[in-house]
C-alpha cells in the first residue's frame, strides 16, 4: 500500500470526486492560484480550471453564503476555509441556512456541501488562532462533523463527505497534514458514523478523535508496558456519534478517559461522558474522566500554550486515576 | 445547637483511636483549639484539638475506650441544652449496625477478649456503614450474586467499593473451607493459664509494617567486624570536654550518613518499579518501648555534626518514650539503626524499615583476642554490623562497598573527614 500524507489524502479525496462528478467545486481563499494556503489543492486548478476551483476574497461569511446557496441550486461545493477561526465569521451561514434548509423547506431543499479546513492549536499562534471549536458546530441540530485522524480514513471519510446530501463540517489540523499512513490505490469508502477501534484492550477505553489519537496511541502504549491493556476508540465522526461502539467498549472495560483537544465546558468529551454515564452505568467501576484544554485562551508562550492542551502526561494521570493505580 | 465530635485521622495511618484521656469534663467549655483530649493512634498518643466551641455536652467514648474514625466521640453545644434526641439518634445509629442487643456496655463488662474484638469490628463497620460508597458496577455484580456490600472492603478512593474488590471477595467466600482445613490450624488452642490479651493499635501496625517489609523486599544480609578502639577513644576525648556525652548511636549515625554519601542507593527506596534516590539523608533509630518499638528520625543527618545530632536524638528518645513523637518525627526514614549491643547481642539480623531499603544492625561491643600483622596477640574492641538489604534497590556488591567505608570510617574516624 502507497504511504501518503494526510494533506495528500484529502487533494485525493477531492480529485477523485471532482473526476467522478462535475457538480463537485472548490473554493475558498487561495485555494486554486496559490495551490491553498496549505497546498491541500495543489494542481486541481490546472487539472479542473477556474470554474470549477475559485479563488475567493477574504469575506468568510460571503463565500461561505454562495457555496450554500449553490448547493441549493444543485451543486455539490467544498468550501474550504483557510483555518476554522475564520470560519466563525460565517457561523450565521452554516448554523441559519446551510443547517435549517432542508428542515425548514419540508425537504424540498438540501445542502450537500462540505466545509473543510485546519482546526485546532497549531503552534505559536496564540490566542485567536488556536482553537478547536467543533463543539460549537456539533451544537447545532442539522450539522454532520467528521474529524479523522488518519491520511486512511481522512481520504474515506471525506469522499464519502462529498457524496452526502447534507452539510458536512471536514475538521482537518495543520500539525496533521504531514502525518503518514497507508492508504490503498484502489477506490474505497468510509461510511459517516462509525468509529474505529484503533487498539483493541480490555481494562481501560480511551474515546478520542482528531490530532489527540497519537498522545493516547502514546499514553496506551506506556500503559502497556505497566501492564495495562488500553483500547481506544477513535469516533471519526462526531455528529452523528458512534454511540454503540462506545457503549460496547466501555462496557467492556468499565473505565473510560476521555481526549478531547476542545475546552471542556459544554464540550464534545462531556457530552460523551454524560450519554456513558447515562447508558452504562451500571458498567462502571470508576468515574469517567475528561481530558480537554483548559479552559482559557491559548497563551502565545510556548511552555504554556503546551501546558494548557492534552499531553500524554495529563491522559496517563486521568487513565490512573479511573484504574485506581 | 449542639453539634457531635467526630474521631477524626490524627495520623495518616490511623483508623481507629483509644481515647487515653479527656482533658476536658461534661460541663466544661471549650474554645476552638483546647485541647479536647488525648488519643492513642497506631504509633504515638496525639492531642485532640477541639475546632468547636461551646459547652461539652456530653462524653461517649470513655476513657480507655475505642473509636474508629468518624464514630461520634462526645456533644459540644450550649450550656443547658437538650440533647436527648441527639443521642437517642446516635445511640439508634450504633446500635441498629450492631444488631441491637448487644449494647457496647455489654461487650465491655464480659472479661472475654474474642467479645470485645467483635464490638471493635462492629464500631468500625458503623462509620463505613451509614452510606457505602461503590462504583454503579461493584453494586450490580454484588447485587446479581447476592453479595452484602457492607462486608466488603473498599479499595478505591474514600473506600470505595470497585470491582476487583468484589471479585476478591468472591474469590475468598468460594474457596474457605477447603484451604482453612488443608492447612493445620494456625491459633493455638488456649488452655488454662494462657492469657489472651487484645494487641495495641501500635503492635498491630509495627505487626503489618514488619510482615510487609519481609514479604516483599527480597531482605538479604551482610556482616562485617569494625575495630572500635579508636571509635572509643575519640569518643572518649570528646566527652571529656562536653558536659553532656554524646552517645555511640550519635556517632553511628554520622559515619553512616558519611557512608551514604558515596553510596546514594543505600538512601533509596522502592517504588513501583521505580527507584527513588533521595538526597537528604534522614537516619532513623529504633528505639525499644514497654509496648512496642518506634524508629525516631534525625532529618539531614548529612549536613549536622555529631553534637548537633546527639541533641536531636537525645530529644527525640525522650520523646519517644513518653509517646510523644509526632508522625513527622518518626514517618520516612530513608535508613535505619537498630542496636542491641547494649543486650549483649554479638550480632543479629534485623528487618529493614520501609520506605528506607536497608537497616544496620549493631551488636556489642566486645574485647577479642586478634592476630596483628607481627604476629603478635593483642586485644582488640571489636563491633558487628550487620547490614540487611532490599535487593530490588540495593545489590550486594554496592551494599558491601557501603558497609567496608563504613566500617573504614569507625575504624578511623578521621576519614570522615575525607
Amino acid at each position: 500500500m502507497a504511504v501518503i500524507t494526510f494533506r495528500e489524502a484529502i487533494r485525493q479525496a477531492m480529485d477523485e470526486e471532482m473526476a467522478r462528478d462535475e457538480r463537485v467545486i472548490l473554493m475558498g481563499e487561495e485555494v486554486g492560484e496559490y495551490d491553498g494556503a496549505y497546498k491541500v489543492s495543489q494542481g486541481l486548478l490546472d487539472k479542473y480550471g477556474e470554474k470549477r476551483v475559485i479563488d475567493t476574497p477574504i469575506t468568510e461569511a460571503g463565500f461561505t453564503g454562495i457555496g450554500i446557496g449553490a448547493a441549493m441550486a444543485g451543486l455539490r461545493p467544498i468550501v474550504e476555509w483557510m483555518t476554522f477561526n475564520f470560519s466563525l465569521l460565517a457561523y450565521d451561514q452554516v448554523v441559519n441556512n446551510a443547517a435549517k434548509m432542508r428542515h425548514m423547506s419540508g425537504g424540498q431543499l438540501s445542502v450537500p456541501i462540505v466545509f473543510r479546513g485546519p482546526n485546532g492549536p497549531a503552534e505559536y499562534l496564540s490566542s485567536q488562532h488556536s482553537q478547536a471549536l467543533q463543539s460549537i458546530y456539533a451544537h447545532a441540530p442539522g450539522l454532520i462533523v467528521v474529524a479523522p485522524a488518519t491520511p486512511y480514513d481522512a481520504k474515506g471519510l471525506l469522499k464519502s463527505s462529498i457524496r452526502n446530501d447534507n452539510p458536512v463540517l471536514f475538521l482537518e489540523a495543520e500539525l496533521m497534514y504531514s502525518w503518514k499512513g497507508e492508504v490503498p490505490e484502489e477506490e474505497y469508502l468510509i461510511p459517516l458514523g462509525k468509529a474505529d477501534i484503533k487498539r483493541e484492550g480490555k481494562d481501560i477505553t480511551f474515546i478520542t478523535y482528531s490530532k489527540p489519537l497519537r498522545l493516547v496511541e502514546q499514553a496506551a502504549q506506556q500503559l502497556a508496558d505497566m501492564g495495562v491493556d488500553a483500547e481506544i476508540v477513535d469516533l471519526r465522526t462526531i455528529k452523528p456519534l458512534d454511540e454503540e461502539a462506545v457503549y460496547q467498549s466501555v462496557r467492556k472495560t468499565n473505565r473510560c478517559v476521555i481526549v478531547d483537544e476542545t475546552w471542556p465546558f459544554a464540550s464534545v468529551a462531556t457530552h460523551i461522558g454524560w450519554l456513558i454515564s447515562k447508558n452504562c452505568f451500571d458498567y462502571l467501576d470508576a468515574p469517567i474522566e475528561v481530558v480537554t484544554s483548559e479552559d482559557v485562551p491559548m497563551p502565545y508562550n510556548h511552555t504554556l500554550e503546551l501546558a494548557v492542551q492534552p499531553s500524554v502526561e495529563k491522559i496517563l494521570d486521568a487513565a490512573k486515576k479511573v484504574l485506581y493505580i | 445547637m449542639a453539634e457531635q465530635v467526630l474521631m477524626i485521622a490524627l495520623s495518616p495511618t490511623m483508623e481507629e483511636g483509644t481515647v487515653v484521656r479527656w482533658n476536658k469534663k461534661e460541663g466544661e467549655f471549650v474554645n476552638s483549639g483546647d485541647v479536647l483530649c488525648e488519643v492513642e493512634t497506631d504509633k504515638a498518643t496525639m492531642d485532640y484539638e477541639s475546632t468547636m466551641e461551646g459547652t461539652l455536652l456530653k462524653i461517649l467514648v470513655q476513657e480507655g475506650e475505642q473509636a474508629a474514625i468518624g464514630e461520634v466521640i462526645a456533644v459540644i453545644g450550649e450550656e443547658g441544652e437538650n440533647i436527648d434526641d441527639l443521642l437517642e439518634s446516635i445511640k439508634s445509629e450504633k446500635s441498629g449496625i450492631k444488631g441491637g442487643g448487644s449494647s457496647s456496655d455489654q461487650a465491655e463488662e464480659s472479661p472475654e477478649i474474642h467479645v470485645k474484638t467483635e464490638k471493635i469490628k462492629a464500631d468500625a463497620g458503623t462509620a463505613a456503614d451509614s452510606r457505602i460508597k461503590a462504583s454503579p458496577l461493584a453494586r450490580r455484580i454484588a447485587e446479581i450474586n447476592n453479595l452484602p456490600l457492607d462486608r466488603i472492603k473498599g479499595s478505591g478512593p474514600d473506600g470505595r467499593i470497585i470491582k476487583a474488590d468484589v471479585e476478591k471477595y468472591m474469590e475468598k467466600k468460594a474457596a474457605p473451607e477447603v484451604s482453612v482445613r488443608s492447612i493445620p490450624p494456625y491459633a493455638v488452642q488456649p488452655s488454662s493459664g494462657d492469657e489472651l490479651i487484645p494487641a495495641s493499635a501500635a503492635r498491630k501496625v509495627i505487626a503489618r509494617r514488619l510482615s510487609e517489609s519481609k514479604y516483599s523486599a527480597p531482605h538479604y544480609y551482610l556482616t562485617v567486624t569494625a575495630a572500635v578502639d579508636k571509635l572509643i577513644d575519640t569518643r572518649k576525648r570528646i566527652n571529656e570536654s562536653l558536659p553532656d556525652k554524646i552517645s555511640f548511636n550519635a556517632f553511628i549515625i554520622k559515619y553512616a550518613a558519611e557512608a551514604i554519601k558515596k553510596h546514594r542507593m543505600i538512601n533509596a527506596a522502592w517504588q513501583d518499579d521505580n527507584i527513588l534516590i533521595r538526597k537528604q539523608i534522614d537516619i532513623g533509630l529504633a528505639v525499644a518501648l514497654p509496648d512496642g518499638l518506634i524508629t525516631p528520625v534525625v532529618r539531614d543527618c548529612g549536613n549536622k555534626g555529631i553534637k548537633e545530632i546527639d541533641g536531636e536524638l537525645r530529644k527525640l528518645i525522650e520523646k519517644a518514650r513518653n509517646n510523644k513523637l509526632t508522625p513527622e518525627e518518626y514517618q520516612n526514614a530513608g535508613f535505619t539503626i537498630s542496636n542491641l549491643g547494649s543486650f549483649g547481642i554479638e550480632e543479629f539480623t534485623a528487618i529493614i524499615n520501609p520506605p528506607g531499603s536497608a537497616i544496620l544492625a549493631v551488636g556489642e561491643m566486645k574485647k577479642m583476642p586478634v592476630v596483628d600483622e607481627e604476629d603478635n596477640i593483642k586485644v582488640q574492641t571489636q563491633m558487628k554490623l550487620t547490614l540487611s538489604c532490599d535487593h530490588r534497590v540495593i545489590d550486594g556488591a554496592v551494599g558491601a562497598a557501603f558497609l567496608k567505608d563504613l566500617k573504614d570510617i569507625i575504624e578511623d574516624p578521621f576519614r570522615a573527614l575525607l
